[in-house]
């Protein structure tokens, strides 16, 4: 039986997994062409759009492409000529069609794709963590991390009017972790098509090839012009902090719902500890702080949803008087540290005075995280608090390691 | 346009004289060919019989059709390279050496 | 049979669509991608992966297209071209067409799995191989459309080896055994036997593919001028042939009349002049072999 989602439900509540909610912000969003390869855990993504194209109730054109290259680079050449482009990848993938990431964002082509967030071989997994993405940040997308099912839905209808905003014109990655939200079920709701039409209007774009403007577009710039170009990406990416707030409000007028922007900050305002975290691994977070606040605890939580652009302001300013973090990155920067701790270390040293700061690095190759390692970790920020120092050493922590390791 | 064409670049001054994106307006050139030549074709008109095997064959579309059926070089854009001359069935083009001074 | 209108010098269009360019003098490349433009027209959408077309048609600001012209990632001509075809579609464009330019490399080499995804999905694409058999833009490294025994700069000629050890992939028939709906090779040398085959490949209901031998005086230390008559006697001398693949058969369009002219026609090419006795020997022997197949099996 197929759990295709028909149209008549668009309005209703369902009971589906994060991959599936993500098909179903596509179908709302209405992209002209689909171009995809499959990879776990991102199928089920793929599968249901090919169904909703099969039934009619997407009317896209599906590509079966041969690889993610290009898979990427089809969407590429459907964004050129003006339509709008919607792929799908995962770790393997994303890293294989990595040259076709870097030529959308500079050829500035608002292109959404879902990434189910997967380790990296070798060793091979196909269970999630966050490297594959981490090690994309630099590529010129922007990127956000959902933490359920309902936010990827929405999300998905929200990345099209961020990135085909003129200011912008950047493409998005929507980030879901694999399997712990990709194959997940939770209740969803499926808003209304015609709601959805209101908040984005039909892909209008003066930067593609017509019939009556007819452009050379991906051309070669000499190092007179180069340096310019890649200035207005940098830019576009600042400006695009407004439209997701704009974007964030304007959804939440006409949807009820609000992610809050470019983070989501839990019980933070007199907190004295706060874990930073990306993803879904947030939801787990907010049980600890509920029952730490319980207890009496001033703990709090900041879920950051953007990667990039950053949200340096809003660390900054929900941190400042906070005494200790600590930031969990399901990656590391071998050799140094988790990606999201340096980005966080990077805001907070333009401060006069800082919190202390623990990088947790965990769950990678789809290790699980528990309420008691995060009760862990937010143990480990009051000792360090009262201690009033973080040694060199132990910067650094790997949590829920299977095995004894020597400190 | 019938063909690309020379305009005056504009030097960008400011960021906004860029365009958004490596995007462009097709057909727009701000430099010639011609200081590629070191011979450059001639036409007897004469001679010519107005076949446009030339026209056909010239890889920069440098040359182009009279209204009274002849052919005419662009002399912006021939680079020389003697193609018309060496398919001319009527010998009708001869490459001469372009002049030193220029 | 579709009636198509034959293009030719005399009533193809005044419009110049790929001019002003900074190709080499005597560029077959440039004039394969020239003449196609003239025949498909106005409403033509191009993909030009990494390689000498798009290096010398778009450097900012001199963009020698007149038609749209967008360049692909080196490996990804086939899939981008999919991509453009599918928006146009999906956007109610009529009567366009999608057409790619990819060198050899960009073809066979690296670009290969996308062009096979491309005719595997019968998108109603055109795809034009100009074939200077080597890395030219690169400058003139071998790929896997060089022949025997050229000198490349990563296939040099020296006491021990010969330039290149391989024979040519065979492009034109690993495009043909996707079933694809037309493809054909053609030459610069034989003009007008190109845009025949482009106007047939224009009317094309599903994918299209034309393989052109392109001069390139530059990689082949010739001289410019002798560019369209190289490429003809490489037909002439069996090197390089005309055949079509349409309607699931072979064609063979011309048979080489002037076999005799091979040693002459590879000695007078920089890139071969080293070529002993023995060498042009296995390059007359692989030749003789393959059209006594392509004779017999293609009639």
């Amino acid at each position: 039986m197929s759990s295709n989602i028909s149209p008549e439900l668009t309005g209703k509540r369902v009971f589906i997994s994060g991959d599936e909610a993500v098909a179903e912000g596509v179908r709302l969003a209405r992209p002209n062409v689909i171009s995809a390869y499959p990879i776990t855990p991102q199928t089920i993504v793929v599968e249901r759009l090919s169904e909703m194209v099969e039934d009619g109730s997407l009317d896209a054109k599906y590509i079966h492409v041969e690889s993610e290259h290009s898979a990427m680079s089809a969407a590429m050449g459907v964004s050129s000529v003006g339509a709008r482009a919607f792929t799908a990848t995962s770790s393997q993938g994303l890293l294989y069609m990595a040259e076709g990431v870097h030529y959308a964002s500079g050829g500035r082509m608002p292109i959404v794709m879902m990434n189910a967030n997967r380790s990296v071989a070798l060793p091979w997994s196909i269970y999630g963590d966050h490297r594959d993405s981490m090690s994309m940040l630099d590529s010129g997308w922007i990127q956000i991390y959902v933490e359920d099912a309902q936010e990827a839905l929405d999300m998905i209808i929200q990345a099209y009017r961020i990135a085909e905003d003129p200011s912008v014109l950047t493409p998005i990655m929507v980030n879901l972790d694999g399997f712990v939200l990709t194959h997940t079920y939770e209740i969803v709701e499926i808003p209304p098509q015609v709601d959805v039409d209101s908040f984005l209007p039909i892909f209008q774009t003066p930067n593609k090839m017509s019939l009556e403007k007819p452009k050379s577009m991906g051309f070669s710039t000499s190092p007179a012009d180069n340096m310019e170009f890649k200035y207005q990406q940098h830019m576009a990416m600042l400006a695009a902090k407004n439209i997701i707030e704009t974007a964030d409000k304007e959804f939440e007028d006409l949807f009820g719902r609000s992610y809050g922007g470019l983070v989501d900050s839990y019980n933070c305002d007199d907190a004295e500890i706060v874990l930073i975290t990306v993803g879904s691994v947030t939801g787990t977070a907010r049980i600890v702080v509920d029952n730490l606040r319980l207890k009496g605890i001033k703990a709090g939580l900041l879920k950051l949803r953007f990667l990039r652009p950053f949200p340096d302001v809003e660390v900054r300013n929900i941190l400042k008087n906070v005494k200790s973090i600590g930031v969990l990155d399901k990656d590391i920067s071998f050799g140094f540290e988790g990606t999201v701790f340096t980005n966080v270390n990077s805001a907070l040293s333009h401060l006069p005075k800082r919190p202390l700061a623990v990088n947790y690095i965990g769950g990678l190759g789809g290790r699980d995280i528990s309420v008691s390692d995060i009760e862990g970790i937010y143990n480990e920020l009051i000792e360090i608090t009262d201690i009033g120092k973080v040694e060199d050493s132990t910067r650094v922590r790997y949590i829920n390691m299977g095995v004894e390791i020597d400190d | 346009m019938i063909k690309p064409e020379l305009q005056t670049y504009k030097i960008p001054k400011h960021i906004s004289d860029y365009p958004t994106g490596p995007s462009y307006n097709a057909g727009h050139l701000v430099s010639k060919n011609a200081g590629w030549r070191t011979f450059k074709p001639v036409v007897n008109l004469d001679i010519c019989t107005g076949c446009y095997q030339c026209y056909l064959l010239c890889p920069d579309g440098a040359i182009s059709k009279t209204t009274n059926n002849k052919i005419q070089f662009d002399y912006d854009f021939c680079k020389g390279c003697g193609i018309c001359a060496h398919e001319c069935n009527f010998k009708a083009i001869e490459m001469l050496k372009e002049e030193s001074s220029k | 049979m579709i009636d198509i209108k034959k293009i030719t010098a005399k009533n193809m269009t005044d419009k110049e669509f790929f001019f002003g360019h900074k190709a080499c003098a005597g560029c077959g490349g440039s004039l394969a991608v020239r003449l196609a433009l003239k025949v498909l027209g106005e409403k033509t959408f191009c993909a030009l992966p990494a390689g000498c077309m798009s290096a010398v048609g778009f450097i900012y600001p001199q963009m020698a297209f007149l038609n749209n012209a967008i360049i692909s990632t080196f490996p990804g001509t086939g899939s981008m071209l999919s991509g453009m075809r599918a928006g146009l579609d999906a956007l109610g464009y009529k009567d366009t067409h999608v057409v790619g330019f990819a060198g050899d490399g960009g073809t066979a080499d690296i670009g290969l799995q996308a062009l096979s995804g491309a005719i595997d999905r019968g998108d109603k694409i055109i795809y034009i191989c100009y074939d200077n058999e080597a890395y030219m833009n690169t400058g003139v490294q071998k790929s896997g459309l060089t022949p025997y025994g050229t000198r490349t700069t990563t296939s040099p000629a020296g006491d021990n080896l010969p330039g290149s050890v391989t024979q040519k992939k065979n492009l034109f028939e690993i495009v043909a055994a996707h079933d694809i709906a037309y493809a054909a090779t053609a030459s610069v040398g034989y003009a007008q036997d190109y845009m025949n085959k482009l106007a047939k490949a224009a009317q094309t209901d599903g994918t299209s593919f034309i393989h052109i031998y392109a001069t390139c005086p530059t990689g082949w230390g010739t001289s410019t001028e002798t560019s369209i008559s190289l490429a003809k006697e490489a037909v002439d001398c069996g090197l390089w042939y005309l055949a079509e693949y349409e309607n699931s058969e072979f064609k063979i369009n011309r048979k080489p009349k002037k076999l005799e002219l091979l040693k002459d026609h590879l000695l007078k090419q920089g890139r071969f002049k080293h070529l002993r006795n023995e060498d042009i020997k296995v390059i007359e022997t692989a030749r003789d072999i393959r059209w006594e197949r392509m004779l017999k099996k293609w009639g």
